[in-house]
């Protein structure tokens, strides 16, 4: 019997495809989470929204809640570690989390270097806004990928260039000439044989799931339409007029992404979407995509 | 193709284009099921492996309850993996009641958490015979059949338990064959539908 395999771990990825991961701080609302239909949790101490209202440096979330939001739900429960922090990564995994995200949304605990994630028996997501990116990080043992967009602004701008971003490089690379792709992988700074394979197979080699500014049914629908494979919602959710409700009709409007009539239904009388902060004109600083290396 | 079956594939959620894969490597035409309705003119349906409450609520809440009793009844075979098995059973331990197309008790994620999550090869008995080669199981927050009653068969056994079973007209894992690349349960599962297309046409 072998544990903690790659089959094994981009595997539970592999089963929440097609579905919605929310942002959740407690069992209630965890609860609320599951009752609508959300394949996994994310448990977190602060939504980004907040995160990036209050400053300060943001950490890892007291093992205490992410335990109790564990016990409330069924379904598989995933917490964010900082960039780089190993030592947040071996807490986690020592309580049972499901998943480690990596997370561009936390204070980088290192500026140079991420977790080496096949240290872990548990899988890892790691957020990435090109293929090279994406490729470093699964290089690095990730087991799923998440577009980044830009977190905690309720603004899909950024979701949508990332995961065009990754859907040109790949159709790009499946096009080249196999004496390319050794200058490909320099320019990309991606291992070669994740090249080599993008090449040969025209996808990743592990499941994409799209975040980071996705707040309603039809920002859904159109990542979903755009290539991703599931979504996560983060501020999205708790930070609407009716969440529960905004929850479904995220949940429904990913599995019906093909189909207006649907999307139309389930988009009617949602109560207001959260208010949200456009990316455009953000300074630099306040972009939150660019961390990672 | 002239020939070959349609096999619907429930997507509302979960690993669902692993499944078509498969079934094309199978020779068979994968169909995406979404609404009730897309049940019509496909010869069988596999509910993929997800997140089997996810799943459950898009069930209900389409309707699909009645349709696939329906669908079951007429002659048309279900084939469950992982989330799918839960959902087709009897009984769900601590749940109360699944669809009740196969006679059995499962509980879910009766091996713990992702990190207790594994890959094993066992062995299959698909024809009343052992196969020679041992097939590689991967099993993700699996479920487990606790019990199950006279109509069903065991296929496959891993720790002295069930994990591959059916009846005449549904089939059930714990694991995921669509992960794997091998296709003999899925060839297993096909031939279930040829044959009781065939006794259709007889009657």
């Amino acid at each position: 019997m072998d544990k903690s395999t790659l089959k094994v771990k981009a595997g539970l990825a592999q089963m929440l495809k097609g579905g919605v991961i929310m942002d959740v701080t407690n069992p209630e609302q965890a609860k609320i989470a599951e009752d609508a239909g959300a394949v996994s949790v994310m448990a977190l101490e602060r939504i980004p929204a907040d995160i990036r209202a209050a400053g300060g440096v943001a950490r890892m979330t007291d093992p205490e809640i992410i335990l109790a939001i564990m016990d409330a739900v069924s379904i598989p429960v995933m917490a964010k570690a900082r960039i780089g922090h190993f030592g947040e990564a071996q807490i986690l995994e020592a309580i049972g989390i499901d998943y480690i995200d990596e997370s561009e949304v936390l204070t980088p605990a290192d500026e140079k270097y991420h977790i080496n994630k096949w240290l872990f028996k548990v899988p890892f997501v790691c957020g990435a806004v090109n293929l090279g990116e994406a490729l470093r990080r699964i290089g690095e043992g990730a087991a799923m990928i998440r577009t980044k967009g830009e977190a905690g602004t309720g603004d899909v701008v950024e979701a949508v260039r990332h995961m065009r971003n990754i859907r040109d490089d790949i159709s790009r690379i499946a096009g080249l000439p196999p004496e390319e792709l050794m200058t490909v992988a320099k320019e990309m700074g991606a291992p070669y044989d994740l090249v080599e394979y993008v090449h040969r197979e025209k996808r990743l080699p592990v499941v994409n799931f799209s975040a980071g500014g996705i707040s309603t049914p039809a920002d859904a629908a159109m990542i979903m339409q755009l290539g991703a494979d599931g979504v996560f919602v983060g501020s999205g959710i708790f930070k609407s007029e009716n969440p529960s409700k905004m929850a479904s009709a995220i949940v429904e409007a990913t599995t019906h992404y093909q189909n207006p009539d649907v999307l139309a239904r389930v988009s009617r009388g949602l109560g207001s979407a959260m208010a949200g902060i456009a990316v455009s004109g953000m300074p630099v600083e306040q972009k939150i995509s660019g961390r990672g290396w | 193709m002239q020939g070959s079956v349609k096999v619907g594939i429930l997507a509302l959620q979960g690993d669902f284009k692993e499944h078509a894969d498969t079934l094309k490597k199978c020779g068979a035409i994968p169909v995406e099921i979404r609404l009730p309705d897309q049940l019509k003119g496909v010869d069988g349906l596999i509910i993929p492996g997800g997140e089997s409450t996810a799943i459950f609520k898009l069930i209900r809440k389409y309707g699909f309850e009645r349709k696939l009793l329906e669908f079951n009844k007429s002659g048309r075979p279900i084939f469950g993996t992982c989330a799918g098995m839960i959902l087709l059973a009897s009984k769900i331990k601590n749940e109360g009641m699944g669809l009740g197309l196969i006679d059995i008790e499962v509980e879910r994620n009766a091996y713990g958490r992702q990190i207790e999550s594994f890959e094993h090869d066992i062995e299959l008995c698909l024809d009343h015979k052992k196969e020679d080669r041992l097939f590689r199981s991967i099993f993700i927050r699996a479920p487990r059949i606790i019990r199950f009653g006279n109509s069903v068969k065991v296929m496959a056994e891993f720790d002295g338990q069930a994990v591959l079973a059916g009846n005449e007209k549904v089939m059930v894992c714990s694991f995921h064959p669509e992960l794997t690349g091998d296709i003999r349960i899925h060839k297993k599962f096909i031939e279930m539908i040829k044959k009781l297309k065939m006794d259709k046409r007889e009657n």
